[in-house]
């Protein structure tokens, strides 16, 4: 069985122009210690997906339907005092923007210590050594004297050691970091995700890593979900969605960025703009963007297609290929 | 010289900060800093937050006054309010956020005929009209639209609406300050592509500052590296990406996130510890010596010259020859 099992799951925004479906039809499996990407454009539900998870939505947003199950337990559904027990012990979070996501008028210490207290049955004494463990643990320096400092007197990098450590002193089985280090300058960047990995080797933990950058994907994961106007177009390992995409819009995306490669040659945008999630195509949302579009592809979502055992796209190609490989006389 | 456009020596811009009621401290954003720009190349500016990139922008527009040292444009030195003026027709700025940057008061038309406005460049209302439908079709923005107002449009949408503007005086030196950094993957190669194809067209020059180091390293033709308001490299576009010569250069490089699974594994990274120390206490001699791993004596008594090592290649380290 799976640590994480999502099925089939939609969250919606009910908007006063409408129904924003965020999340359309997701499902994914995580395994204990594995390290899963998922990559998408701003809009594409990447979010929205990891805050259905930790069920902390905005309040105009809510899950329509779908299970998502950790250890074997439904989440959807639970009572928010149920899933208080499942958020810090289970499942942590750390955004993106570790200058707001602290409170500045408390100190690093007291806010490390109120996750370790509300989530387990330590006392003031036990809780305290294990804050100064934990900013150890992520490499801050000096942890007794930065106990007592307040948010200001971090530098960024400093900040998202500290929502690391606050993330990880009640040792969840997961942990999802929604674009930890896009905040951060490329050096910080680097800290943090060998710090990252470090801490998941020794730990164990199953890591969910969020972000549009597929350099941090490729550097950090191994296994890849590409997401595009809520839903999933291709899910595989990092080298088989690296080197062997199998959805147009995996495709559009690789020859869109600059790499070591590509020197000198023009790059290869996607054309077009991004999908208004109020008003949704019938058939594939990445149709009309979509260089290769055919006539199904505008009517008809494709379903998910099994390339190899390690590989999934939705894809009308795939289908396409698949048809003409069985129409050669010796295919 | 004929062939360079946009020169700056010894160019230092401080900004008094308060430290207490009666007291300031100047933070030196930009701390002598000497380079020039050739006509019709792409020079890229890269460097962590904090490091003085936008204030070299800024400053080498006149946008902020320099405290001391000399911007040269053509050939011609920038001093009086007139040249000022005049310079500023012939050079841009594209900015950052498109959300900010554009007045949402402000059709789209007004707000890309606004340089043309300030500088009265037209004789009636109809010439008005037709250079803006002109510069909106050059940015692949729809004629449509001009009326609009800035939040129809998406990010990618107003940073062509930005351009344009920047456009409109047809510059010829532009400083684009992390112009696409605010914009989606599949988004920002459409619009780096069109800086390259405005830039064939009219014969830009561009000064193309971002932290993104795959994207300067495709855009721009050679590339400056700053740290703590100094410059310490600056080379061949690819030139500093094979051989990078100062430590902070090789460590930046180095920390990239390279799209490429196989690459990424095999790529060793140097990691730095620490942070970047504050511009206002910032180290003496070398900026970078509290980070580096070859500091001697020497990097913390005086700031090493910035001087030219190879053909092209420029650098300021005490201990290059040591490092290799």
């Amino acid at each position: 069985m799976a640590l994480l099992e999502v099925n089939d799951l939609h969250t919606s925004f009910f908007t006063p122009v409408g129904e924003v479906k965020a999340v359309n039809g997701v499902s994914f499996n995580l395994d204990r210690g594995k390290v899963l990407g998922i990559v998408g454009e701003s809009g594409s539900g990447k979010s929205v997906t990891a805050y259905s998870i930790m069920q902390i939505l905005e309040k105009t947003g809510k899950i329509v339907s779908g299970s998502i199950k950790v250890d074997g337990q439904e989440l959807v559904g639970i009572s928010e005092k149920e899933m208080k027990n499942v958020r810090g012990n289970k499942i942590s979070i750390i955004f993106q923007d570790p200058m707001t996501s602290l409170n500045p008028t408390y100190t690093i210490g007291h806010q490390l210590m109120e996750a370790i207290l509300l989530h387990t049955n330590r006392n003031k004494q036990q809780a305290w050594d294990r804050a100064v463990e934990m900013l150890r643990l992520v490499n801050v320096n000096e942890p007794e004297k930065r106990m007592k400092q307040y948010p200001f007197e971090f530098s960024g990098g400093m900040r998202q050691r500290v929502m690391i450590a606050m993330a990880l002193a009640c040792e969840p089985d997961i942990l999802i970091a929604d674009e930890p280090t896009t905040a951060l300058d490329v050096t910080i960047q680097a800290q943090i995700l060998e710090l990252m990995q470090s801490l998941q080797k020794e730990l164990g933990m199953a890591i969910i890593m969020i972000t549009h950058d597929l350099g941090v994907v490729a550097q950090m994961c191994d296994e890849v979900i590409v997401m595009y106007a809520g839903s999933i177009c291709e899910q595989g390992t990092a080298d088989e969605i690296f080197y062997n995409p199998k959805h147009e819009y995996t495709k559009g995306l690789m020859r869109s960025i600059p790499t070591i490669g590509n020197d000198g040659e023009k790059l290869h945008p996607i054309s077009g703009t991004p999908i208004d999630l109020l008003n949704m195509p019938a058939g594939c949302p990445f149709a009309p963007r979509c260089d290769n579009a055919m006539k199904i592809c505008l009517r008809q979502r494709a379903e998910r297609l099994q390339i190899n055992d390690f590989h999934q796209a939705a894809c009308w190609m795939n289908v396409k290929e698949e048809m003409e490989k069985e129409g050669e006389p010796n295919g | 010289m004929a062939d360079t456009l946009v020169e700056v020596k010894h160019l230092k811009e401080y900004f008094n900060i308060a430290t207490g009621a009666f007291t300031t401290k100047p933070l030196k954003a930009v701390d002598d800093v000497s380079f020039s720009i050739r006509r019709g190349e792409t020079l890229g500016l890269v460097g962590e937050s904090g490091c003085g990139k936008t204030t070299v922008g800024r400053t080498l527009l006149h946008l902020y006054k320099p405290t001391a040292g000399e911007i040269f444009f053509d050939g011609k030195k920038i001093e009086s309010k007139k040249d000022i003026q005049e310079y500023r027709k012939k050079s841009a700025m594209v900015f950052q956020d498109p959300y900010s940057s554009l007045n949402p008061r402000m059709t789209v038309a007004d707000i890309i005929a606004e340089p043309l406005d300030v500088h009265k460049m037209y004789a009636n209302k109809k010439e008005r009209e037709e250079r803006v439908l002109e510069l909106m079709s050059k940015v692949g923005l729809n004629s449509e639209h001009a009326n609009r107002y800035a939040h129809e449009f998406s990010g990618g949408q107003r940073q062509r609406i930005g351009i344009a503007r920047a456009m409109a005086m047809n510059p010829q030196f532009v400083v684009c300050d992390e112009p696409v950094s605010a914009l989606d993957v599949s988004i920002q190669a459409q619009v780096i592509n069109m800086f390259d194809e405005l830039q064939d067209q009219m014969g830009l020059t561009y000064l193309f500052i971002a932290h993104d180091l795959l994207v300067v390293r495709h855009i721009s033709d050679r590339i400056a590296v700053m740290y703590l308001g100094k410059m310490v490299e600056l080379a061949d576009a690819k030139e500093i990406y094979d051989h990078p010569l100062h430590p902070y250069t090789k460590c930046l490089m180095s920390a990239v996130p390279l799209p490429d699974p196989k690459a990424a594994r095999e790529n060793k990274r140097i990691v730095l510890s620490g942070d970047i120390p504050s511009p206002l206490n910032a180290p003496s001699g070398c900026p970078f010596r509290t980070r580096c791993p070859y500091a001697s004596e020497e990097c913390a008594a005086s700031m090493p010259e910035f001087k030219e090592v190879q053909s092209g290649h420029y650098v300021a380290c005490h201990r290059l020859n040591e490092i290799g």
